[in-house]
């Protein structure tokens, strides 16, 4: 249980928090329509349907104002600048940036569906009372139009059209009805071209899809205002509706019951969205900024498999260990922009990224590179970034563990080069003492520039006596017999026959209940980080382990488990 | 945008039409909305939509993702051979169960996305896309081999003599041997 509240604890605190203001919201805003007297003549027309209708408005209000904020990527960088101070757990939280904007989606969703059907009814209603189909106070009310001495509170004013169309004619003719009708669609398209098959395999589909919530908040801002909604205004001599309500013949004649007067309330949503707005364009504005910014090649090798080595050079870029930037090559695509993670450690002077082949874009990217010139600059090229994630808390840990599944192992290039560095600069934010990396993938092929680093690390800790530093290994998880016929040959000599390394490779998976039990026999007091990056199934195995092998007493060992991302 | 197969995205969308159509229909019957009739076509043919598309098809190229417990609607589905393997006719048809939905408001949402969707479908016809059903594979098991029958009858040979004496060096045998193994003893 203490493992439970360690991990997972500020999360749930913030969505008990946040389904907290939704309930209050809807509740509030409910009440206000269903309990107010201003609105005794519109609730008689309409009943608890006009509270149902603005109770989920209210909660919409809210939630579209969060939903921009989790993907304005840059401010999020700049808050976890600034939480330095704050500990991890805080920082952690922004890493699920994407799941609360999901999470917001639904809730949109689910209010969005909840507020058209209770204005399909109003609306029905509306007619109705119109068509003089209820009783006579209704249709009082439903005759007051919109002149010197009245206003109306019924706002279908039409009625020499076929009844049956009446409803779609007043959705299609006022500014409520329009920009609903259009910004639901948008929203629909939306949803249905973000489910995760559509996304995972073709994801630019999703993102230009996606650009339609352009469409969703211009039609939001406008959508309130028509101000068809009314309340009952203070007249002078008032309008007691108790004492006038059977009394409809009577108004205007009788002092006690003037005419009722009513309009609409000043639109807020623009009050909520503003913001946000405002910050997305930021947002937007710096990436394209950033864009602009010159870029230049200072290497471009080819490794072997496919895999294209890029070290650039831009003015005033500086990274943090493991974080990523987005890359845009207009000579292959205006629009697109993907991640990679970073393999170079902030000490060097340029920064690069190891593409590998893996889809149209990155296959031109490294076909055009194969056919520059020896020394030429390559095509232009625009960074975002650099953005951050768990990597940069690697140093804050005594010890560290450190898993990397296939394509995972990326970042790890960059926090060994870094914590490298740090060693030898006898760096003090360096709180590492000792590192375990577990390299996991299918075979090599893709990945031997991967293994000369570790080569090149091995060989110069070697040099200063510092073996025990880190401890690394590696698992094949494919192999077959004559792969372990010719390890079984070749088993006596000092280097693995497979890497050229010195700690020998390790076939299947790993037996991770093993891996943390020597971790925590070798250092029984110290916090581990535990950092993975590679599949979600292996995800949940780790996070099992680390909370099973954690102990709640705080002077002995105790297991943090930080996960990447994309 | 090269490899997108369009049926995908008209997939998810006349699936979340169909079920966007029969809420609209549900509201309107049971508010006893003008033209209700309307209403209550909305929700058959929301249910109808809602059971053709809930089968995702076979992708041409690379994995295809199930929805949970669809096999029994791929069967049905399948039955119809051309009529659901074609996606021109799916386009057509769903553009035709549509149209009555514009008629009231409540279905009118339902209509149009309807009509979105149909649009979609057109485009991965013209690409040439088609609807195949996802079919558990049928495993070959290979016969089982005349030796294994018959097991051996000679022990097996023994490794080369100087392996034998490394192990015994280096003492880590994963068993002991209750005599010496080595050949000139």
């Amino acid at each position: 249980m203490g493992n439970w509240i360690i991990n997972h604890g500020l999360t749930s605190f913030i969505l008990v928090v946040w389904m907290g203001i939704n309930i209050f919201l809807f509740v509030w805003f409910y009440l206000f329509y269903d309990l107010g007297d201003q609105f005794f003549y519109t609730r008689h027309l309409l009943g608890s349907a006009l509270a149902w209708a603005r109770a989920p408005a209210a909660v919409l209000n809210f939630n579209c104002m969060l939903i921009l904020l989790p993907v304005c990527r840059n401010l999020l960088s700049l808050i976890r600048g600034s939480f330095v101070c704050c500990g991890r757990t805080m920082r952690k939280q922004l890493d699920k940036n994407l799941s609360f904007h999901k999470l917001v989606a639904y809730m949109i969703a689910l209010m969005t569906a909840v507020h058209m059907i209770a204005h399909l009814l109003n609306v029905e209603w509306y007619n109705n009372s119109r068509q003089g189909v209820y009783d006579k106070l209704s249709t009082a009310l439903s005759n007051l139009e919109d002149t010197e001495n009245t206003t109306y509170l019924n706002p279908i004013r039409k009625t020499d059209i076929d009844k049956q169309q009446i409803p779609t004619y007043f959705v299609f003719t006022t500014i409520a009805g329009l920009t609903g009708v259009i910004i639901t669609l948008a929203l629909i398209l939306i949803i249905t071209s973000s489910m995760e098959v559509i996304r995972r395999s073709y994801f630019e589909v999703f993102w230009y899809t996606h650009h339609l919530f352009i469409i969703f908040f211009a039609g939001l801002v406008f959508h309130g205002a028509g101000r068809i909604v009314r309340s009952q205004q203070k007249t002078d001599p008032p309008h007691n509706f108790t004492y006038c309500k059977d009394r409809i013949e009577d108004w205007g004649r009788i002092p006690e019951c003037p005419i009722p007067q009513f309009a609409g309330g000043f639109p807020q949503t623009w009050m909520w969205v503003i913001g946000p707005m405002i910050l997305y364009l930021c947002e937007r504005l710096l990436r394209f900024i950033r864009y602009m910014q010159r870029v230049s090649y200072r290497r471009i090798v080819m490794r072997p498999s496919k895999v294209l080595e890029l070290q650039l050079v831009k003015n005033g870029f500086k990274m943090e260990v493991g974080q990523y930037v987005f890359l845009n090559c207009p000579a292959i695509s205006q629009l697109e922009w993907h991640p990679f993670t970073m393999t170079s450690a902030p000490e060097e002077d340029f920064f690069s990224v190891h593409i590998r082949s893996a889809g149209d874009w990155t296959d031109k990217l490294i076909d055009i590179m194969q056919q520059l010139p020896e020394g030429a600059q390559g095509p232009k090229m625009g960074v975002d970034g650099p953005f951050g994630t768990a990597s940069e808390d690697v140093f804050d840990y005594e010890v560290s563990m450190l898993v990397g599944a296939g394509i995972g192992v990326t970042p790890f290039a960059s926090i060994l080069k870094s914590i490298w560095y740090k060693f030898k600069d006898s760096n003090p934010k360096l709180r590492t003492r000792k590192i375990y990396f577990y390299w996991l993938c299918r075979e090599t092929h893709a990945f031997e520039w991967f293994t000369d680093l570790l080569q090149v690390l091995e060989r110069e800790m070697e040099e200063r006596g510092m073996g025990d530093f880190l401890t690394y290994k590696l698992y094949l998880t494919k192999w077959n017999e004559s792969d372990a016929t010719h390890v079984r040959v070749h088993s006596d000599e000092d280097t693995d026959v497979v890497t050229g390394l010195r700690q020998k490779t390790y076939y299947g998976r790993p037996a991770w209940d093993k891996e943390f039990e020597q971790v925590r026999k070798e250092n029984p007091t110290s916090v581990v980080g535990t950092f993975l990056c590679g599949p979600e199934a292996l995800a949940k195995v780790l996070e099992k382990k680390c909370a099973k092998y954690s102990d709640v007493d705080p002077r002995k060992t105790k297991f943090y488990f930080n996960k990447e991302n994309f | 945008m090269g490899k997108i197969e369009w049926a995908m995205w008209a997939n998810e969308q006349a699936l979340a039409s169909g079920l966007i159509l029969l809420t609209g229909g549900i509201v309107g019957v049971a508010g006893q909305f003008r033209g209700w009739q309307f209403a209550a076509y909305a929700v058959a043919a929301g249910v109808f939509v809602c059971l053709l598309e809930y089968p995702r098809s076979k992708r041409s190229k690379g994995t295809s993702v199930e929805r949970s417990g669809q096999y029994c609607f791929t069967v049905c589905v399948k039955a119809f051979g051309p009529l659901t393997r074609n996606y021109y006719f799916r386009a057509f048809l769903h553009a035709a169960i549509c149209v009555p939905g514009g008629f009231m408001l409540a279905t009118v949402l339902g209509c149009v996305c309807l009509g979105i969707a149909s649009l979609i479908y057109l485009v991965a016809a013209i690409r040439g896309e088609h609807w195949e059903p996802i079919l558990p594979v049928k495993e070959f098991r290979k016969p089982v081999a005349d030796s294994i029958k018959n097991p051996p009858q000679n022990p097996p040979p023994r490794p080369p003599a100087d392996m034998r004496r490394k192990q015994a060096d280096l003492e880590r045998a994963a068993y002991d041997n209750p005599f010496s193994v080595t050949a000139n003893e």
